[in-house]
Formats: structure tokens, sequence, C-alpha cells
């Protein structure tokens, strides 16, 4: 396959960027579109270009780190999978793809297609953990937690914090990443304690850093684990509940 | 899977010449001033230059088989590794110095489950 790339190049956070078109021939159908951009990288080194800044680490989709734009859709065409699980055998020899890094003012550009996404760390920090001591490793079935329940927390705890969500929203809000990391604790008993405080302060910080959801369900579309907007619902409902709880009484279900 | 001395010393003569070739061959485009990526991969292959060499002089001390760390020279007629605990029972510290490594030898005591061969017979 021959392939013409157009892909964002920015020297840093405060250079101007531009798009540069790069004609890559010989491309393999069974290469993953990060294998194609490796080759590319090669060539550019051996031409004496320097090569295009991305990240990646486990190629596998469980790492979170590889999301690009690909023709304008946060890790490409293909549904539920992140960019290193999209093979080039889902694009036609001739075709110009057009790689971005994700567009968020949330998330700055370091250079090329890697962005800076440390603002979900900022989340993450606010409650993202459970911090009461939970004891050793219980017996199972010790604490039940009902089948539906621990699927859903499943479902939630599947978020690799990509970023995608938000690259796809066009408010650029981070809902559908901190519902998730709010769902996959506050669903589960050890995640109880501190509840109520955790979904105040997570909705708070992501608030200061990102645009507000208006239920456009882009992110939904976009999440390379399928994360469903349910899980929005379920966050708006804790966060409200959460104003009306009093936290002292909590043990009391109060 | 296993090591003998005598191809441990074949790849302590041929490493130094590839890590030669890597620091004047190598190419790192890019600049200081943002994000460099080539420059980062290259400062970690550099370290698994002198990784890899200090494995070798490693395994090359160690005279004996543990195990998967199977020393040909070291092993029973039956082909098993053959500890020699009393002349190995330590942890091989390494000081780096920019030169030769240096071994330090920190012992392993055990006082109740001491070290067997494993037989599964």
């Amino acid at each position: 396959m021959n392939i013409t790339l157009q892909v964002w190049r920015q020297p840093g956070p405060s250079s101007p960027g531009g798009f540069a078109t790069y004609l890559v021939e010989d491309v393999s159908p069974d290469m993953s579109f990060l294998e194609m951009l490796d080759v590319l990288n090669e060539r550019l080194v051996l031409q004496g270009e320097e090569p295009i800044t991305f990240e990646s680490d486990c190629r596998e989709g469980i790492c979170g780190a590889c999301g690009v734009m690909i023709n304008g859709l946060p890790h490409g065409p293909q549904l539920g999978t992140a960019t290193c699980q999209l093979h080039m055998r889902k694009f036609s020899d001739g075709d110009t793809i057009t790689v971005e890094p994700w567009r968020a003012a949330a998330f700055p550009v370091v250079k090329d297609l890697m962005v800076d996404r440390s603002a979900f760390d900022r989340i993450i920090e606010a409650g993202g953990y459970i911090s009461v001591n939970t004891g050793s490793t219980p017996d199972a079935n010790e604490i039940p937690v009902p089948k539906p329940v621990a699927d859903t927390a499943f479902d939630a705890a599947a978020c690799i914090g990509c970023g995608a969500c938000v690259a796809a929203c066009p408010n650029g809000a981070a809902n559908l990443f901190t519902a998730a990391k709010v769902a996959h604790l506050n669903l589960l008993p050890q995640g109880q304690p501190e509840r109520w405080d955790r979904v105040v302060a997570m909705v708070d910080t992501m608030e200061e850093f990102f645009g507000s959801c208006t239920n456009h369900g882009e992110c939904e579309k976009a999440c390379p684990k399928s994360i469903s907007i349910d899980f929005i619902a379920m966050l708006n409902h804790d966060y409200v509940k959460a104003k009306f709880k009093n936290r002292r009484l909590v043990a009391q279900q109060g | 899977m296993s090591r003998s001395a005598e191809g441990l010393q074949k790849a302590l003569s041929e490493i130094p010449a590839l890590y030669e070739e890597f620091k004047t061959d190598v190419r790192v485009l890019g600049e200081n001033e943002s994000v460099n990526q080539s420059l980062e991969r290259a400062g970690r292959v550099d370290d698994f230059f002198q990784l890899g060499m200090l494995m070798c002089v490693d395994a090359l001390q160690r005279e004996e088989s543990c195990g998967a760390h199977f020393r040909e020279e070291y092993q029973t007629p039956e082909g098993e590794a053959l500890r020699r605990d009393d002349e190995f029972s330590y942890v091989s510290a390494w000081e780096w110095t920019g030169e030769e490594p240096v071994l330090h030898r920190e012992p392993l005591e055990f006082e109740f489950v001491t070290p067997t061969t494993r037989s599964y017979k």
C-alpha cells in the first residue's frame, strides 16, 4: 500500500505548528497504525529529518498513551479500539490520512502528536483512590457484591485514561473519564466511606480544567473501551446526592 | 537456554565493538530545547550496552548453576543444574566505577530453610 500522510508537526508548546505531507510507500496492510509511523520515522531519520514525536507504550490497547486524531476521529475510524489496535488494512491503497494530536485546550501540545494529559492526573489526585484501610485480601464472597454491580464497576474500570473522550467532545469536557473513574470506586463496598467526598472533589477539579458536558455523546463513540455515557448520569446523580448528604452520618446511611 | 564460560567470553569480546560502533555511528536528530524521543532512546540503548556487558561479567563470575541460570560446566551427570551453595551463596552487588565493575559480595544467610536442589523424582 502507498499512503499519503498529513501529519501535524509542532516543535513545542508555544511554537506554531502546521501540516507536513509524507508519502509512505510499501506499507503492509498487516502493520498497525503505529508501526506504519515507526517505518516512516526510520525513513525520516535516514533522510536526516527529525522523526515525528508520538507516544506509545503497551501497543495492545491497555495503557492509553497512543491516542491521536486520525482523519478527525480519536483513535481513528475503528470503534472500541485504541490507535495501536488499528491496522492499515482498514485503509485503502492511495488513501490520504490526516494525523493530529488530541484537540483540547486542557491537553496542550508538547510536541507534534504528543500532548500533556496531566489535567487527568489532577482529577485522579482529587479522589480517584481509596484511602481508608480495607484490610488484607478478604476471602471470596466475604464481602457480597451483586454480579450486576461488579460487572458495572468493571466496565467503568476499563477506562485507560487516554483522553479520546475529551478530544471527541465539542466542549472539551472530561465527564466520561471522570464518571468512569468515580463509578468504579463508588459502586464497590471499599469505595463507600469516601463516596460523597470523592465525587464532589473529582467533579470540582474536573471543572477547573475542562469544559462542561452537554450530552453530545461523542465521547462514548470515541472511547476505545466503549464506556457508556450512562456513567455520566450516575456521576451527576452521585454529585447531586452528595450535596444533600450529611457526611458525618454516612455510617447510618444519613 | 544455557550459558557457558566460552560463550560469555565470546560475548564480552564482541559487545565492546558493537558499543563502539553505536557510540560513533548513532544518528540522533532533534535538539535539546524540546522533547527529544531519539535522544531518550539512544540513552536507553547506551544503558542496555553497559547492562548487557555487566550481565555477561556477572554470569561468567558465577561458577555454578541455579535453576534456569544454567551454566553448562556445572551440571549433574543427568544434566540437571548443579548448585554450589558453599561458594556462591551471596548476592553480587557490582559497583560502577566507570572502568571495570567491582564486585561486592553480600552473603545470604539461611537460618531455618536452607537452599537445596529441587527434585521432582
